[in-house]
């Protein structure tokens, strides 16, 4: 049996007297530390950034290698790339919009939201705390890439340049699937968000094939879908050639849906007070 | 008068229910302020509303003299907010909870975690300190939410609800630490569908129904506004009820109203007709086990002002 001391804490005067600057930054880091402690402890919530690019690696070179390229080892080296963007793109898709839901349905969104924070900060914090999927899913399709006998054709700056920027790349998309999380605010539709949408963006381009061999109307698609530019520049980054202008596509296309998506999100995000 | 927070005719609405029909608040500085209702009638709203999670259709409100609208997050820095949907993070430890709520609200680290540890000292938790939150019982989860809302010293402290589902003991310790933080000069709005509650520690009773302020004013007075006071006569030997009912009859000149389980009961106009009673009792030699005047009870009140019967207005819910 415990019992309560009643003495209270001195509340004439708040512990907290003056903000301090750069409020959003803090509290989306304390926030994102909380993130990661919770899934240190349901480890779980990893597995699918772990197996996720496995299974396409697996599926890609050993299914359709021999029909696309006659072998499994070159196709390996041609379709990695492509499986690289899939990867975090679609490691950010299925992340963090569905634990922002089930945040939001908890009471502790609503316990940040009557305190003093920043008010973005807990859809910035559970963003950044997510992003722990993205080295654990890349890390996963290098290592197995590597035992397959994928090589990089560049040198280490170059690759770890591509990771970096198809990283950043899935960061900026994944926000879609926050705005759609927020708007809906039902987990059930974000998962089919998240599934159906990366779909059209990823395979309509030269990931798993040359743009060469499809039928006109998903050519003229793959010209125009912005996912093309980042497969290029994966592809030129890890394999070699010209790597200024997918790169520098990918890094307008990444920055634009950024610039546009984060602030809906968040303004939807404070919006539903 | 200074108020530490006001509001005037709230309104609510969500879709066609009406949740709040024009509800008026407030409380003085230092004071508790017990708002009492049953399930649906409109308290939960209000307080969200005061705590600005939620906004308004209608009417204002200040807290601290700032707009709940209009001055959010400045409100935000004075209240701490302690409800069944302002919750902590079931994935961590009572400790890393209220670390990271310090974070939040700008302490230092150690500060942070010095205020975390003398909070669940405070509520009886630096046991369970570092279990997860997962693993504590109702009453424990209770108290946690209840050391959330305080971790920034708020100087007006929003309780929703904050003994539901509390076994009796616990209940009294947390009435302790409410008038503690009174004592303290903290303003605290305390929301509750214990009648018994609201009786034990607040200055003054909103009383509301139907998203409406149906009476507001003290316990007391609101004992009084409803109606008289009452006698209960239970004399040592049963055997003499009806003696001591002719004999109270004949001092208050009306017949005894209720007379069961060896006691009986009789409304009066004033506390002299009580001295009349024991003199004419002792005069009659009726020993009595139990002799005393009292004031109706607040579920007495509570029918009178809404109609709802006493179970519908004391029901409990269960929170695991």
């Amino acid at each position: 049996m415990t019992t309560l001391s009643t003495q209270a804490p001195a509340v004439r005067r708040p512990a907290v007297d003056a903000p301090r600057p750069w409020p959003l930054l803090r509290h989306s880091f304390a926030l994102a530390g909380r993130s990661l402690t919770k899934t240190w402890r349901n480890p779980g919530m990893l597995l699918e950034a772990l197996f996720m690019p496995a299974i396409f690696l697996l599926m890609f070179v050993y299914l359709f290698g021999g029909a696309v390229s006659g072998s499994s080892r070159e196709y390996l080296q041609y379709v990695f790339p492509g499986v690289l963007v899939l990867t975090t793109i679609l490691t950010g898709q299925v992340s963090t919009g569905v634990s922002i839901v089930v945040d939001m349905k908890k009471g502790v969104f609503d316990r940040f939201r009557s305190m003093p924070i920043a008010r973005s900060a807990p859809l910035l914090g559970s963003m950044l705390g997510d992003a722990v999927r993205y080295p654990v899913a890349v890390t996963m399709l290098f290592g197995l890439g590597y035992l397959l006998g994928f090589r990089v054709e560049t040198d280490l700056a170059s690759a770890l340049g591509a990771v970096a920027l198809t990283i950043g790349f899935g960061f900026s998309l994944s926000w879609l699937t926050v705005l759609v999380a927020v708007l809906l605010g039902d987990e059930n539709m974000v998962s089919w968000v998240a599934f159906l949408v990366p779909f059209p963006l990823v395979f309509g381009t030269s990931m798993a094939a040359p743009a060469e061999t499809m039928p006109g109307w998903l050519q003229a698609w793959a010209e125009v879908n912005p996912v093309s530019h980042a497969i290029d520049a994966s592809r030129r980054l890890l394999l070699g050639g010209p790597v200024a202008e997918p790169v520098l596509m990918t890094l307008l296309w990444g920055g634009a849906a950024l610039l546009v998506l984060a602030p809906l999100a968040a303004w939807a995000y404070r919006r539903r007070m | 008068m200074s108020y530490a927070f006001e509001a005037e005719g709230l309104v609510k609405r969500y879709g066609s229910t009406t949740a709040l029909a024009g509800v008026s608040l407030h409380a003085r500085r230092g004071t508790v302020l017990g708002v009492l209702g049953p399930n649906g009638a409109g308290k939960t709203t209000a307080i969200q509303i005061l705590a600005t999670l939620l906004r308004p259709d209608a009417g204002r409100a200040t807290v601290g003299g700032l707009d709940v609208v209009r001055d959010a997050a400045r409100v935000g820095r004075l209240v701490g907010l302690t409800g069944q949907y302002a919750t902590v993070d079931e994935d961590l430890t009572g400790a890393e909870n209220l670390v990271l709520l310090g974070r939040l609200l700008d302490l230092p680290r150690a500060a942070a975690r010095s205020r975390a540890r003398a909070l669940l000292t405070q509520v009886g938790l630096m046991d369970a300190a570092h279990l997860r939150v997962s693993a504590y019982s109702g009453g424990m989860r209770r108290r946690l939410d209840l050391a959330a809302g305080l971790i920034g010293r708020p100087e007006i402290v929003f309780l929703d609800e904050p003994t539901t589902g509390l076994d009796p003991g616990k209940r009294e310790d947390l009435w302790a630490t409410i008038r503690a933080l009174a004592a303290e000069g903290a303003t605290v709005l305390l929301t509750t569908q214990y009648l018994e509650e609201a009786d034990a520690l607040a200055d003054e009773i909103t009383v509301i129904d139907h998203g409406r302020v149906i009476a507001h004013d003290t316990p007391a007075g609101l004992k009084q506004l409803v109606g008289g006071r009452t006698i209960v006569v239970r004399p040592s030997d049963p055997a003499l009820l009806g003696a001591a009912a002719r004999v109270v009859e004949r001092v208050t000149g009306r017949p005894v109203e209720q007379q069961h389980g060896g006691a009986l009961t009789t409304p009066v106009e004033s506390a002299r007709a009580f001295t009349d009673v024991v003199r004419a009792l002792e005069t009659a030699r009726v020993d009595v086990a139990e002799l005393a005047l009292r004031l109706p009870s607040l579920d007495e009140v509570f029918f009178s002002l809404t109609g709802v019967t006493e179970t519908s207005a004391t029901g409990t819910e269960e929170t695991a």
